[in-house]
């Protein structure tokens, strides 16, 4: 060893200057890494929307559709379940559907572009389990208030047939509304509205 | 010199072999008193070893691959798990060995976490050795869940589903994450394909490598005992050695060999007769391949996470999120961690606490037992609210450490040099699991 005095401004600086040249590269070494975590472009592409016939949809039928890989309903509600609707209001959680849910074309009382046909996703906005549907009327379990809607199996959230989301469920919003249009009066594209 | 002691010198003059099984095993001084509450930690490593033995085996049959089989709702992940079940030559015993393996993880390592807590085996100086063990016991978890999607079967697909979306209700990064974590915008193939290996492989590293700090930790410190003396503080003035330590081979090996013959006994038992355990270690609804459009009719994880489970649909949805329940859950995981700081007593063993301590641990052991019970169980009103008390119970238990340890003393001494159990302690012992068992029972009959 030699009788020279240690440099350690110099020292300190090689060791600040190293360890911070080595923390930006391991950083950009970590990017792609992260970014591998993300949806693949694949999977984002797998996003296209979906055609339903809906012409054969008897009054009060209800039939499902897989759109990126989530149940979209289809629900031909009947003239006394749209009816029923209006009655609701004080027993849900956000009747005027303020939250955004839905398109501003379904931001009304029906939740839909036409009053009696109903598209929603069919999953819960509380842990993403799929509600079942219960058009049976004061049913034991869900007691003697009960016009039909859906009943989440998981918690227990509760649904009218607007898909709206009734008070003191655990499920804080009501179900989602996916971009839709008729592209003629028997034929409806999901996933697309422009 | 002979030429094995010859072949060892000339390893020890390069690698410290000797004197590691000297430190660690024959001369590793544990407390003579130990009880049956210190098998567990054995038990725990033999598991993980079963574990990661039938693991690798199982990954040579089974393919992480959601793709459906042409003209077929079956994928292809759940098709290769019923080959291995059918076809792979005594691939359903070790698919079976794997799966109560999962279940008796938990099972010893939550006997191993309640003998630390009843003892005071998290207190100083062996805070770093409960820290280590609390880190395990996060990876099993994670190891639990990443490993249940696997089969691709309905509960896989919608506990994953639930789980998953636990993460999505943080406010502003939550929506963003769940996708992050799943890798698309459902639970899907590329979330399939990256839990395999997160379960295969980049879990069980970091488990393996805690494991070693946890018995590193441990032998540095030394191991406690029911009394809670330190042995160290008693030594020989000659040998230097504990007076009231016993190597741990051959005493504790000995000890630790019946041990694995009774566990072992009972594991057969279960992976023979009653592999699904009506329904709690396997569940009926993972038999149905997953199906994305449709729930099964009622959704519960697996035994070990239901008191966290319950803890979680206790705590209602309010200000338009439900980020509290999740909060809760996590928080009463973590909260376990720091047991070392909550705890005020200088008293280490339940054998010389005060009152106050042991009437907060029977409450604890109720709303333990009582939580995981009703984790399992579909909602109603009663359920919820009792759910409710309980998990008050559960963070009482926590969160009133501070204050019920303070100057809380029994009516015993603690002794100098440890002491042993006596007929009285056993008879208690067994009078304990009497009324746990009869009261779980009881639990379940009214609820």
């Amino acid at each position: 060893m030699s009788e020279q005095q240690v440099d350690t401004g110099r020292r300190r600086f090689l060791t600040v200057a190293t360890s911070a040249v080595g923390g930006v590269a391991a950083a950009g070494v970590a990017a792609p890494f992260l970014m591998s975590f993300f949806p693949s472009e694949r999977a984002k592409a797998a996003g296209a929307p979906v055609e339903v016939e809906i012409h054969k949809m008897e009054p009060g039928q209800k039939i499902n559709v897989e759109w990126r890989g989530k149940p979209v309903w289809l629900l031909n509600r009947t003239d006394e379940q749209v009816k029923n609707l209006a009655k609701l209001a004080p027993a849900l959680a956000d009747p005027e559907s303020d939250m955004d849910q839905q398109p501003a074309y379904c931001k009304n009382a029906t939740r839909s572009i036409k009053p009696n046909l109903l598209v929603a996703v069919g999953i819960c906005t509380h842990l993403g389990c799929s509600p079942t549907y219960r058009p049976d009327l004061a049913p034991a379990d869900l007691g003697p208030e009960w016009v039909g809607g859906f009943y989440c199996p998981c918690h227990g959230s509760k649904f009218d047939l607007a898909a709206r989301v009734y008070k003191g469920v655990p499920a804080p919003k009501n179900l989602e509304i996916p971009p839709h249009k008729y592209l003629s009066d028997t034929r409806l594209l999901i996933g697309e509205d422009k | 010199m002979s030429k094995g002691r010859s072949l060892l010198n000339w390893i020890d003059e390069r690698f410290p072999l000797s004197s590691s099984l000297k430190s660690h095993v024959t001369e590793y001084y544990a407390p003579k008193n130990f009880n049956f509450w210190y098998f567990f930690g054995s038990l725990a490593l033999l598991v993980l070893v079963m574990q990661i033995v039938t693991g690798i085996f199982l990954t040579m049959n089974y393919k992480p691959d959601a793709s459906l089989l042409p003209g077929s709702n079956v994928s292809v992940a759940f098709a290769s798990v019923e080959y291995i079940m059918r076809d792979v030559g005594g691939g359903w015993i070790i698919r079976y060995m794997h799966s109560t393996g999962a279940s008796m993880f938990f099972v010893v390592v939550y006997l191993h976490m309640f003998r630390g807590l009843i003892y005071g085996s998290y207190k100083q100086p062996r805070e770093l050795v409960w820290i280590f063990g609390m880190l395990i016991f996060l990876c099993l978890m994670a190891e639990a869940f990443l490993g249940y999607l696997l089969p691709w079967g309905q509960m896989s697909f919608w506990g994953a589903q639930v789980i998953v979306n636990l993460f999505s209700s943080i406010p502003v990064i939550g929506p963003d994450l769940s996708v992050f974590i799943r890798g698309d915008f459902v639970v899907s193939d590329a979330t399939l394909n990256r839990f395999f290996a997160l379960h295969v492989i980049a879990v069980p590293l970091v488990l393996l490598g805690l494991v070693v700090a946890h018995l590193v930790a441990l032998h540095e410190v030394g191991s406690n005992n029911p009394d809670g003396v330190e042995i160290k503080k008693n030594k020989d003035p000659v040998t230097h050695l504990p007076k009231d330590g016993i190597p741990f081979h051959p005493y504790y090996t000995v000890k630790d060999v019946l041990g694995v013959a009774v566990f072992l006994i009972v594991f057969s038992l279960i992976v023979f007769f009653l592999p699904d355990m009506g329904g709690y270690f396997l569940e009926a609804n993972n038999f149905i391949p997953a199906d994305p459009l449709k729930t099964p009719p009622h959704i519960a994880p697996v035994w070990y996470f239901t008191p966290f489970y319950a803890i979680l649909r206790a705590v209602p949805s309010f200000a338009g999120t439900q980020v509290w329940g999740v909060l809760a859950m996590g928080a009463a995981v973590v909260v376990i961690a720091f047991l070392p700081w909550l705890d005020r007593s200088p008293i280490k063993s339940v054998r010389y606490r005060g009152p106050k301590f042991k009437f907060m641990l029977v409450l604890f052991i109720i709303a333990f037992i009582g939580l995981g019970m009703l984790g399992a169980l579909p909602t109603t009103n009663v359920r919820t609210i009792v759910s409710q008390i309980l998990s008050v119970v559960y963070f009482a238990f926590f969160l009133g450490m501070p204050f019920y340890t303070k100057n809380d003393v029994g009516s015993v001494p603690v002794p100098d040099r440890v002491t042993e159990s006596t007929t009285k302690m056993k008879i208690n012992f067994a009078i304990m699991v009497a009324l746990v068992v009869a009261g779980a029972y009881l639990f379940a009959t009214i609820i």
